[in-house]
């Protein structure tokens, strides 16, 4: 079992080791902040070339987990596309696989601060959606039974800092999704101001690892290694 | 030959000087298009330098610029502008100079580019800067002669080569600008030589009069050298004595970390209040200032530093150098001898303090190496190619320029005279299009063909971001260090460092102890405190990797029966690592294996030097993951190599088999972390990559991604991208040095011996302490980070929410 699984507001929830979010009981897979077409932006407006390969390397992650959970919908959380030119200028073959993902399920373009309005490739475009008992919208709001995305959440464990989800008994941020998208440290202020005192963050990776989202200070020794 | 000026010759009276005979060769040749002058500190070189220039200029005829001086360091700028202002002012040459660095305010520089000075002193950052202007051929059209100051520095870095590419510029802009190199000793000075000419111009290379050989020894201590460590903490008292002894002492430290904690102890010692300071390049420019300023004065009786004093600034009467740490380097250690006495003719005073055991082996090994006049140093390899592209956009910004002019003007460039067309070709692509195999950017591109086949800037805004990345010191990323409620920075630390601090931890910096307060808007906060001892700063300073040539002088002392030139209680400590396990040789691999609190060590003797001794650390953790030995990590010095791990390693001879490792080696560069620095570092040369600007990072947030991103993409999508074949490169040049590898296993040929004493033996012990530990992102990690959060979840109450 790589996944994590928890409930929230009844609702049961899989944390993937990918960063997507699976609800069983509503065979609903949900994705957040896949900022595609990121190196067209950048190359656009500063001149730097990234790599152009995020896209393809996004959805291949993304069709592995489709693969793996045959979702009836799909949520994408917002931040889809790093910016609505991204979105049109995005390639033939990428509208093509897009299509292709999208066939015989429902597809839900929840939209994002990036991506604020419809874009033309097929699904439905909406400010959020209700599954279950939760609500899924970007940018989280004081609501309870809340779904969202926009933080690009890490966690730092044992030296090492990943992606993670973020959740306590009445909330979840999802981590971004899209292979060129950094984060924002889940001690972060803006991020903590969500989540009571038992909050629990996953980590991503190879594995989905859950910890408590805030420790006690323990007492430092030292030690060389 | 040629006489000076009467003008020059009453001055050189008046002051009761002479001309040196290298100062006349240098007046005699000053219409060689090329010339090197190797010089030892003191030895008037830089007026040398500048002699032909000043007579040049003396009758006020020549209108604009005519000489270019450039030097590694802003400071050696501003300090030869100084130098240089007395006898022009006392000889009343209408001569004007000025200098332009990083420092100089944006008014006077606009004003330097439509009035240049006679004798502009800049650095090679600057003068990058400067070629990419579109007004840079009016500014440059009179140029006479470009002086290269502390060029063997230089030569041993990017900055070296992003120089010369810039000097190949100016001389298509003054075709009959001529070259001078101002050099250190070093031991080829034909490589040197071939750098700075215009390819296949000649360039004659005179020889000063070296002087008389330095007083050099080792410090003699009632107390013994500690087993590890490098702080050399052991020596203070008799540091302090030999001080007070002197008039002004320098002592120079490896790293910044040894630097601050020798300073904290010195202090706490100096119960006569001898003034002291402290310079490196962590402090803040105001503290370095304050430093210089009462350097030069002469209030100061010692100065603690690093590399930053490495360089010829006067720092007046400096009569005694103390080595702290074993110098690595024997090159590097006779020029900072040369820091003592800048009397000409005079030896130099040094003293050599090892921090540690074995420190004292190596310093006898350098002491026996400067008496045998036996410098090291390697080859250097043909010119790096993201320097390369940095510089076609340096030239994109300067306006439309034609491909064939400049890979004509790279072809004269000594460190790319081998550069073919298609490499150049490669490079322009890269510039122009990203050089992807999957063509994306057809619309926005950043270089377009014009019609007539020149090529330019897509966007001409593009040209303040290339002049903002210009440059090739790799920075990492730091944070500026502040007390709570005063704006004035103390200094830096290395924001790996920041992220470790939680509240109430203490640090040095700038000699003082300070508690961390926390972090605010992307500056450490923290609050003065005198009582604790500190945790340590991290901050690394450069590394040096120990040549291959003293590195078997060390092998060859190894061997001796007895160690007579050594102090007793470390020849001592050689005997019971003979008894305990046993001495390394050159013609075999020594392997030790034992437990340490909850882990296994294996310490590995290879002695290839640190680069090479770290790529042996990835490559055998890697063989040991593979078998299921659950490695965790691993710290390299220039003699060994200690992994840690879960599981101990029953037989390490089949690790050590040669095929094995190439395999490995291929497979390896794929994904480690020295590979992702390396692309760090090269992609941000090459444009790739903006540099982090403070401003940026301020803003940025969940908007930067970690380059490491992009090296995994471009590995899997586009494995034969140029920056990637820049990477290997880069890396088996530097960092990996697979070559060292491959000479230890030819010289051992497969001959490993195994020990397994019970506890950490006395050669393994200092590594104990190194610094620069990697971690091994493989199983074991995955372990440790699950068994850390079932204990962590178990501990909060928090199995189920």
């Amino acid at each position: 079992m790589t996944s994590h699984s928890f409930t929230l507001c009844d609702t049961r929830c899989q944390a993937l080791p990918s960063g997507a979010l699976f609800l069983p009981d509503h065979d609903t897979l949900c994705v957040s902040d896949l900022h595609l077409g990121k190196s067209d932006r950048i190359a656009r407006r500063s001149g730097t070339m990234l790599p152009p390969y995020e896209v393809q390397a996004t959805l291949e992650k993304l069709e592995n987990d489709i693969n793996a959970t045959t979702p009836a919908t799909l949520i994408c959380l917002g931040d889809s596309f790093d910016d609505l030119t991204a979105a049109m200028n995005l390639s033939d073959d990428t509208q093509i696989w897009l299509r292709r993902l999208q066939a015989g399920r429902q597809w839900i373009w929840i939209e994002g601060n990036h991506d604020p309005g419809p874009v033309d490739l097929g699904g439905t475009h909406l400010a959020a959606i209700r599954v279950g008992t939760l609500t899924f919208r970007h940018i989280a709001t004081a609501e309870k039974a809340e779904v969202s995305g926009h933080y690009h959440p890490k966690h730092q464990l044992a030296g090492r800092s990943r992606p993670a989800f973020i959740y306590d008994r009445n909330r979840l941020i999802l981590p971004a999704y899209g292979t060129y998208t950094g984060g924002l440290n889940s001690n972060a202020p803006d991020l903590r101001k969500f989540f009571e005192a038992k909050a629990i963050a996953v980590l991503t990776g190879t594995k989905a690892i859950p910890v408590p989202l805030s420790t006690p200070p323990r007492p430092r020794t030292f030690r060389p290694f | 030959m040629m006489a000076l000026p009467p003008r020059f010759t009453k001055w050189f009276t008046s002051r009761d000087w002479q001309i040196h005979p290298h100062q006349q060769d240098m007046l005699n040749r000053a219409d060689a298009p090329a010339l090197l002058l190797i010089a030892p500190t003191g030895g008037g070189k830089t007026l040398a330098g500048f002699l032909p220039t000043l007579t040049e200029l003396a009758n006020g005829a020549h209108d604009g610029l005519h000489t270019l001086y450039v030097s590694p360091l802003k400071a050696l700028a501003a300090d030869i502008k100084r130098n240089l202002r007395t006898p022009v002012a006392e000889m009343g040459l209408p001569i004007r100079i000025e200098d332009r660095t990083g420092d100089t305010s944006y008014t006077q520089k606009r004003r330097q580019r439509a009035d240049p000075p006679h004798i502009l002193l800049t650095t090679p950052e600057s003068l990058a800067l400067l070629t990419s202007y579109e007004d840079a051929p009016r500014m440059f059209a009179g140029l006479q002669r470009v002086i290269i100051d502390e060029i063997h520095a230089l030569s041993e870095s990017k900055r070296g080569d992003q120089l010369m590419l810039a000097v190949s510029r100016l001389q298509s802009m003054a075709p009959g600008l001529r070259r001078v190199g101002l050099s250190a000793t070093v031991e080829d000075p034909q490589a040197i030589a071939r750098e700075l000419a215009r390819n296949p111009d000649p360039c004659p290379i005179l020889l000063a009069d070296p002087g008389p050989d330095p007083d050099i020894s080792m410090l003699v201590t009632q107390q013994k050298p500690p087993w590890s460590g490098g702080g050399a903490k052991y020596a203070i008292a008799e540091v302090l004595q030999q001080v007070k002894q002197h008039k002004t002492t320098l002592i120079f430290h490896n790293t910044r970390a040894q630097a601050e904690i020798f300073f904290h102890n010195l202090w706490l010692a100096n119960t006569d209040d001898l003034p002291i300071g402290i310079h490196h390049g962590s402090l803040a420019r105001e503290q370095r200032e304050r430093v210089e300023a009462a350097m030069v004065a002469g209030d100061l009786r010692a100065i603690v530093c690093t590399g930053s004093l490495d360089l010829g600034i006067d720092w007046g009467d400096v009569d005694l150098v103390i080595q702290i740490g074993a110098p690595k380097n024997v090159k590097r250690l006779v020029q900072r001898i040369g820091r003592a006495n800048h009397r000409y003719n005079a030896p130099s005073k040094a003293l050599l303090v090892p921090a540690n055991r074995f420190e004292v082996v190596e310093c006898v090994a350098a002491l026996e190496a400067v008496k045998e006049h036996d410098l090291d140093g390697d080859p250097k390899g043909p010119g790096p190619r993201d320097v390369l592209c940095q510089h076609i956009l340096i030239r994109a910004a300067a306006g439309p320029f034609d491909a064939d002019t400049l890979f004509n003007e790279f072809k004269t460039v000594g460190a790319y005279t081998t550069l073919t067309r298609a490499a150049f070709d490669d490079c322009l692509d890269f510039c122009a299009t990203g050089g992807y195999a999957l063509r994306a950017y057809d619309k926005w591109k950043r270089l377009l063909q014009n019609a007539d086949g020149t090529w330019q800037l897509r966007d001409p805004r593009a040209a303040q971001r290339i002049r903002m990345n210009i440059g090739t010191i790799q920075d990492t990323d730091t944070l500026k260090v502040r007390m709570r409620g005063n704006s004035k920075p103390l200094g830096e630390v290395e924001e790996a460092f920041a992220a470790t601090l939680t509240p109430g931890d203490t640090f040095l910096i700038g000699g003082q102890i300070v508690r961390y307060e926390g972090l605010r808007e992307m500056t450490v906060e923290v609050s003065r405190r005198a009582d604790k001892t500190p945790k340590i700063a991290t901050f690394m300073g450069t590394k040096f990797a120990n040549s291959t040539q003293l590195s078997q002088r060390i092998l060859r002392m190894f061997q001796q029966p007895n160690w007579p030139q050594l102090p007793e209680h470390t020849a001592e400590w050689l005997t019971l690592q003979r008894e305990v396990s046993q001495l390394p040789e050159a013609d075999r691999i020594l392997v030790e294996s034992f437990g340490y609190e909850d882990r296994e060590y294996t310490c590995i003797y290879g002695f290839a030097g640190r680069n090479a001794m770290q790529t042996l650390g990835m490559l055998l953790t890697q063989r040991m993951e593979e078998l299921h030995l659950h490695p965790m990590g691993f710290v390299a010095t220039d003699y060994a190599t200690l992994i840690w791990g879960l599981d101990p390693v029953p037989d390490p001879t089949p690790l050590f088999r040669a095929p094995d490792l190439r395999e490995g080696f291929e497979n390896w560069l794929g994904g480690n972390a020295v590979m992702k620095k390396t692309f760090r570092g090269s992609a941000t040369i090459a444009g790739l990559i903006e540099r982090n600007l403070p401003q940026a990072r301020k803003s940025g947030r969940q908007a930067t991604f970690s380059s490491d991103i992009l090296y995994d993409t471009l590995s899997k999508y586009d494995p034969d991208h140029l920056m990637l074949q820049i990477t290997r490169e880069e890396a088996m040049r530097g960092l990996v040095d697979f070559g060292r590898i491959e000479e230890m296993l030819a010289r051992t040929a497969g001959r490993v011996d195994h020990v397994k004493p019970d506890h950490v033996t006395p050669l393994a012990a200092p590594l104990f302490l190194e610094v620069g530990r990697i971690p091994i992102k493989g199983a074991a990690q995955d372990r440790l980070m699950e068994d850390v959060a079932a204990g962590m979840m178990a501990a909060a109450g928090l199995t189920e929410l």
